[in-house]
């Protein structure tokens, strides 16, 4: 139990710090890779709380193939961020103080993490683990619940996935065409 | 990459382990983690390394983009067709239950079937995207 919050709190920690050096850091290269870091860390995160396949997901999307997009990004637009200009910093300062104070009290108001009856525990999960062995008899209940009780929000993701695709072959995938035809003129 | 020889042998011998993982995960989700959405991811990634290693021409080479395109649509096609097929049969849309005389055969057959609809066009998406980005850095 201790062990478990041990790495909890590290776990956590190295989440902050990596945020803040990515914040810091002008060097677009290494920020990509700390997202990539940022990423694995809280897949280990997720392991921690028995979400495997959450995990699973975040260390193949986010770790995976959203760094190696980034990366390629940054290979069109150059490595190194534009200096910013300096402004006020009391406004934006006031805004983040303001917003993290209102978010803090909200916090307190939340159930107690981990206690067996939270709302989250008592609404439709007990149904979907007392159930679905009998339903849909799939040893792993997320793919029960990803693919057959929650059937439209997965058919709305993949719509959603094939439009993103659309729109990016649209943005630019249309100007390579055009560059193909003028060298085959 | 071209002259990267090791890493040109690592890769050569990791894309089919990698292929071969994401297919596990695709037909393996109902039993451990994973899915469609990780195994089309996966199974992408091997072609991220193909293009790294030896360049996007022989990449698209290998899934030319008219292709992906067509994968891609007939991935969400597939999904809505086992919709569409349960209320063909009987049910309501995406009522797996009706898809066989079983109703826990029919939800078996269901998950399955979407899922692969799920895989297909999550990983030709991710082609789609990598190679469109990489050919802007290429020609640019």
């Amino acid at each position: 139990m201790i062990l478990e919050q041990l790495i909890d709190i590290f776990l956590l920690v190295f989440l902050a710090i990596i945020s803040i050096a990515v914040l810091r850091i002008r060097d677009l290269f290494t920020a990509v890779m700390l997202f990539g870091i940022y990423s694995l860390t809280s897949a280990s995160l997720f392991m921690v709380l028995d979400a495997a396949d959450v995990g699973f997901t975040e260390a193949a999307v986010g770790a995976g193939i959203s760094t190696i997009l980034m990366l390629a990004t940054i290979s069109m637009t150059g490595r190194e961020e534009k200096p910013l200009k300096k402004k006020g910093t009391m406004l934006p300062l006031a805004i983040v103080v303001i917003t993290g104070a209102t978010l803090v009290y909200g916090i307190m108001d939340l159930p107690p993490f981990g206690e067996p009856d939270n709302p989250v525990h008592t609404h439709v999960a007990p149904r979907y683990i007392e159930q679905s062995p009998q339903e849909i008899d799939v040893p792993n209940f997320v793919t029960a619940v990803l693919a057959s009780y929650r059937g439209y929000d997965t058919l709305g993701e993949v719509v959603v996935i094939f439009t993103a695709g659309v729109g990016v072959m649209l943005l630019i995938g249309r100007r390579r065409k055009r560059k193909e035809g003028i060298s085959n003129e | 990459m071209s002259d990267h020889l090791i890493l040109r042998i690592v890769g050569k011998f990791l894309i089919p382990y990698i292929l071969l993982f994401g297919l596990y995960v695709q037909f393996h989700g109902d039993f451990g983690p994973g899915g469609g959405f990780q195994a089309g991811v996966i199974f992408a990634s091997a072609f991220v390394i193909h293009t790294l290693l030896f360049g996007l021409e022989s990449a698209e080479r290998i899934a030319p983009q008219w292709v992906l395109k067509i994968v891609a649509a007939s991935g969400v096609l597939i999904y809505a067709l086992v919709g569409v097929a349960a209320m063909l049969m009987g049910g309501n849309y995406l009522d797996y239950d009706f898809l066989a005389a079983d109703p826990i055969a029919g939800q078996h057959i269901g998950i399955i079937l979407v899922e692969f609809g799920v895989g297909l066009t999550v990983a030709s998406v991710m082609m789609l995207l990598f190679f469109t980005f990489a050919g802007r850095g290429e020609a640019s």
